[in-house]
């Protein structure tokens, strides 16, 4: 056959094109390992040098926030990435839809300051790295105590109790003058460990930039754990759970117990973003942990693209970078700080991406497909 | 825990807690409709309801009324009942037909997961009410005194004044109108069939499309006389008000059963109470705690509610 004589549609298929070859991800998988470290390695340097952003010419200035400092919007990003990493695991990798996430994140800022708090009824004002352990721990544990209970619960019905749950954890917050202080709070929680050259603290008060750094070396180790899981044992069994329980439970996957690791390790990388938040703010109160906190993780996820480690992590960047960036610039209809409307941009953001890109920006490959088969077996309206 | 506070004030609380209760059970309609037939939690409901608080609120307004005015007499009384609730209605049934067909019907089309129709719920639901905090610059907005309390029953220390009457009687009476209108109709034979079998009733020629707005519409006009009973009774509203009563409203839907009609209102009425006689023992910032414990109580024990699932099952 002649080259003039071939359909449009095959001329395609011979002449492979940049997408049907896997777009960007399928030329990363085609390198070899030492490349693909480079990359991987230039990438996490540049990560650590975005406090210095702003001294890149011409798009540094466009790039860094005006009404926080950027080191603090950093920061910011860091806790909001681990929580949308830990969300990830919960509902991208096992499909159990968890809306009461910052419960865990506040659980884990409340034992920090419970411990090292002078304002604290314990008296017992740990150092911040010795409270850390036992916050986790205790994360770890509200956890499975979540988990457990709502074992049973399918779909709609665990996000609502997940929901409760979260507020459970506000209302105790707000209203124990005694035990969680309510608005007044936890004062004078200590800042992390270490003294620079010259005396000085390294995790001060003026500067966010150590705190960034320490919350960029926690996120890479997670990722690193997740990552790992996810193409473990662990990981097969929660993309089985997801797909279909009932037949993931007859092929003998252990259901409970695998859903029940998927609680405990979303709650323990949240407990660390609320163990992180309490070490920089210095401060908690129950002002922190409102509702609309775990929507906006859960938008993060949904956004870039459940399932995926890369989408969560840019879903929980975008999250965070969007509300600060528009701090401090009002809108010329209200004259409003367009900071004010960040909750409502995200609803509308949310309802456009699952409605035209259901897989979110950075798609997970497997999620994508399951969409695509549902779609054809769409019955006549 | 205050048990003597409870035995002492048990009759005004069984009060208050059936007028709360009534008014969550016509919120809980709107739960139990749309679970019924689609399968879905309508997360975006709260918001329906929170439209048609505000929109009685700037309809009295229209006519000069603030919180500060004057009862009007009984004729005006009336007539500013009847516009509010023609007001709350209209705003609540089109808030809700809007919702269904931005954020769930082109997920419809597509077959799309149940999780994904939640989602676009919750970012239905806040869009709306943050929109309207910061319209409001979530201050919360006061009601004009439609209605001088007057206590109508008393015995002891159990006082009913006319509102509570009036919620209670009017929540059942529209109860009522719904059940006949789902269980005697032609269009309520067609809910119920989309709720049995939606391709089947597809195929026998009920247009499915069209009975899920019927749908969403009537569980808006439900919200919206709730809505109207809410102002009344609270006095004030605020971008929030719908998010935290609707919590409430879709767990009384559960107890009673959710996709069950019946139920909510057996649902909401018990749940109003229940509420009250924990506010009485732990105080009254519990009442919405007491909510979620008692939710996380009846799914592990009766996960289908008191009264059962299924719209179309129960024939209720």
């Amino acid at each position: 056959m002649s080259e003039t004589a071939v359909a449009p549609e095959s001329a395609v298929s011979q002449k492979p094109g940049w997408r049907a070859n896997g777009g960007t991800r399928g030329w990363f998988a085609r390198q070899p390992s030492w490349v693909r470290a480079i990359v991987v390695l230039v990438m996490a340097v540049l990560a650590y040098l975005l406090p210095y952003a702003d001294s890149v010419p011409l798009i540094g200035p466009q790039i860094v926030t005006q009404g926080i400092d950027w080191p603090s919007a950093l920061f910011n990003m860091s806790y909001y990435v681990l929580l949308a990493l830990g969300l990830n695991v919960v509902v991208g990798f096992a499909g159990l839809l968890d809306l009461g996430y910052v419960g865990f994140f506040a659980v884990g800022a409340y034992v920090t300051a419970m411990l090292t708090s002078p304002d604290s009824f314990l008296h017992t004002q740990w150092a911040w790295l010795a409270a850390v352990p036992v916050a986790l721990a205790v994360t770890m544990l509200a956890g499975l105590l979540l988990g457990w209970p709502t074992l049973r619960l399918r779909g709609d019905y665990l996000a609502i109790v997940t929901l409760g749950f979260a507020e459970i954890i506000r209302i105790v917050a707000t209203s124990t003058p005694n035990f969680a202080r309510g608005d007044q709070g936890f004062t004078g929680v200590p800042h992390p460990p270490g003294t620079l050259a010259n005396g000085k603290p390294v995790f001060g008060v003026t500067d966010a930039t150590p705190y960034f750094w320490l919350g960029l070396s926690v996120i890479i180790m997670v990722i690193l754990g997740v990552r790992n899981l996810d193409r473990s044992r662990v990981g097969r069994s929660w993309l089985a759970i997801r797909e279909d329980e009932e037949a993931a439970e007859i092929m003998g996957v252990r259901t409970t117990k695998f859903k029940l690791w998927a609680f405990a390790i979303g709650a323990f990388i949240g407990g660390l973003g609320g163990v992180l938040f309490s070490g920089e703010q210095g401060f908690v109160n129950s002002q922190t942990f409102v509702l609309q906190f775990s929507i906006l993780v859960l938008a993060g996820v949904v956004m870039g693209g459940s399932g995926n480690i890369a989408g969560a992590i840019l879903g929980g960047a975008l999250i965070s970078y969007i509300p600060d960036r528009l701090r401090g610039i009002s809108d010329p209809l209200f004259h409003t700080d367009l900071y004010e409307f960040r909750f409502a941009i995200f609803g509308v953001m949310i309802i456009v991406i699952m409605v035209l890109r259901p897989q979110g920006l950075i798609p997970s490959r497997r999620r994508a497909m399951e969409l695509k088969d549902r779609e054809k077996e769409v019955a006549p309206q | 825990m205050n048990f003597s506070g409870l035995i002492r004030d048990f009759g005004p609380l069984t009060v208050t807690g059936l007028t709360q209760g009534a008014i969550i059970a016509l919120f809980a309609l709107g739960y139990t409709l749309v679970y019924g037939v689609l399968r879905l939690i309508n997360f975006a409901h709260s918001e329906v309801f929170l439209m048609g608080t505000y929109a009685c609120l700037t309809f009295w307004g229209l006519f000069g009324l603030d919180q500060n005015s004057a009862a009007p007499g009984f004729g005006g009384m009336l007539l500013f009942l009847v516009l509010g609730l023609v007001a709350a209605v209209v705003a609540s049934g089109a808030t809700a037909l809007v919702v269904e067909l931005v954020a769930y019907r082109p997920l419809r089309r597509r077959n799309a997961p149940p999780l994904a129709f939640l989602i676009t719920a919750i970012g239905a639901s806040l869009a709306i009410s943050e929109a309207t905090g910061v319209i409001t610059h979530r201050n919360q907005r006061g009601v004009p005194p439609i209605i001088e309390a007057k206590s109508v029953i008393s015995f002891g220390n159990t006082i009913i004044t006319n509102l509570q009457l009036l919620i209670i009687v009017l929540a059942l009476v529209m109860m009522f109108v719904l059940d006949r209108f789902i269980n005697g109709s032609r269009l309520g034979r067609g809910i119920r069939a989309v709720a049995q079998n939606p391709d089947s009733a597809a195929l026998m020629g009920v247009n499915k499309s069209r009975v899920i707005s019927l749908v969403f519409l009537l569980g808006g006009l439900m919200a919206g006389i709730a809505a109207v009973f809410y102002d009344l009774k609270i006095g004030v509203t605020k971008y929030d008000a719908g998010f935290l009563l609707g919590i409430d409203a879709f767990t009384a839907a559960v107890l009673g059963g959710i996709g069950n009609l019946r139920g909510a209102l057996l649902g909401g009425l018990l749940l109003g109470v229940l509420q009250n006689y924990a506010a009485g023992l732990f105080g009254s910032q519990w009442l919405h705690a007491a909510a979620f414990v008692l939710l996380v109580l009846i799914l592990l024990f009766r996960p289908t509610g008191l009264l059962g699932e299924s719209l179309g099952r129960a024939r209720a």
